[in-house]
């Protein structure tokens, strides 16, 4: 299948800014899924609100646009009612771990089968830019004209520390990594959580002179590195990209379903 | 496997924004944004197929058509 026969091309040419990451992250899932050949009506994908979450308008699988930050919470309902089903659910970092902070710990320590992109841009984009949990310290935004002082969630740890299985980090300069690890993230029984680093040159970049959408992927490769390299040594201040987790743990769908049966024997 | 030959690069201007990342990113300087600042193939000839542009490209406007 082309990857174009998974758009719903008629909401084409998309909202997102010129340069904007969210459709690169788009364009990588897509050729991950493609790769897997998978159809379309085996997939479930479902979002919240924000930039980010407009990515269900524009894929031609089953889709649920819900509200902000609870789309984990509809994405194990559908899960539980139908877990035949893969569930793949694009959040922005607001959305993720600000409104939606709950749900995202709740849903890693469940370990239920759903894959969870955070596309993190460090901002709330669509709203005008405020800074986000996810921004950092010394960061301008809308909201913080004399800069941040709010120290952000890592997103890898977080999301160990909440029980998810499966945990990558990756960014948009590295296309193929993306592709790569979400098919990897698709494949995985249990919660996985994948970071991709992702570009706003609208909000983030303009704020803090970081350049435009050229500059700030390129931010990226400068500024990131492989896990465990020995550029990381040299330089703690690099940020780590790769899968930190992949572990196999009982499944919350297949152990309701063992649960159901010890109920139908009446013990 | 034999190297991929170039057959076309399909450009979508409608859906092109003009972010310039497949300029930039091309390891063989092969795009180049035009006067209306949509990308257009210049150095045909350059090109290896790689596929990065139609990779990284946000807005899904390029793709590359090759013959085996």
């Amino acid at each position: 299948m082309a990857i174009k026969d998974y758009l719903r091309e008629r909401f084409f040419p998309h909202l997102w800014c010129p340069g904007c990451g969210h459709g690169m992250v788009l364009n990588g899932l897509l050729r991950a899924i493609d790769k897997l050949g998978m159809s379309k009506n085996e997939i479930v994908m479902v979002s919240g609100i924000g930039c980010s979450s407009r990515i269900t308008g524009y894929v031609d699988f089953h889709t649920l646009h819900t509200i902000h930050g609870r789309a984990l919470a509809f994405a194990t309902g559908v899960k539980m009612a139908r877990p035949e089903l893969n569930l793949i659910v694009p959040m922005g970092d607001g959305d993720a771990l600000a409104i939606g902070g709950n749900h995202f710990i709740h849903a890693a320590r469940r370990n239920i089968d759903i894959t969870a992109i955070v596309m993190n841009n460090r901002i709330y984009g669509m709203t005008g830019g405020q800074f986000s949990p996810l921004s950092g310290e010394n960061i301008r935004a809308t909201t913080a004209p004399y800069l941040t002082i709010d120290p952000s969630f890592d997103v890898v740890e977080l999301a160990k520390a909440a029980g998810a299985t499966f945990v990558a980090r990756t960014t948009t300069y590295h296309i193929q990594q993306v592709s790569d690890i979400i098919g990897k993230a698709i494949l995985h029984e249990g919660f996985s959580v994948v970071e991709v680093l992702s570009q706003c040159p609208t909000y983030f970049g303009r704020k803090n002179k970081e350049g435009d959408a050229v500059d700030m992927v390129q931010h990226f490769k400068k500024n990131t590195t492989s896990i465990g390299s020995k550029a990381k040594q040299e330089n703690p201040d690099l940020i780590e990209r790769g899968i930190f987790v992949q572990t196999e743990l009982p499944e919350y769908c297949s152990e309701y379903e063992k649960m159901v049966q010890r109920a139908m024997k009446g013990q | 496997m034999a190297k991929p030959k170039l057959k076309k690069h399909h450009i979508n201007r409608d859906w092109c924004k003009g972010c310039g990342i497949c300029v930039e990113l091309c390891p063989k300087k092969v795009l180049e944004l035009d006067d209306q600042d949509k990308v257009s193939a210049l150095r045909l000839q350059d090109c290896i197929c790689c596929r990065l542009c139609e990779f990284r490209c946000p807005d899904f406007a390029i793709e590359i058509e090759t013959k085996e």
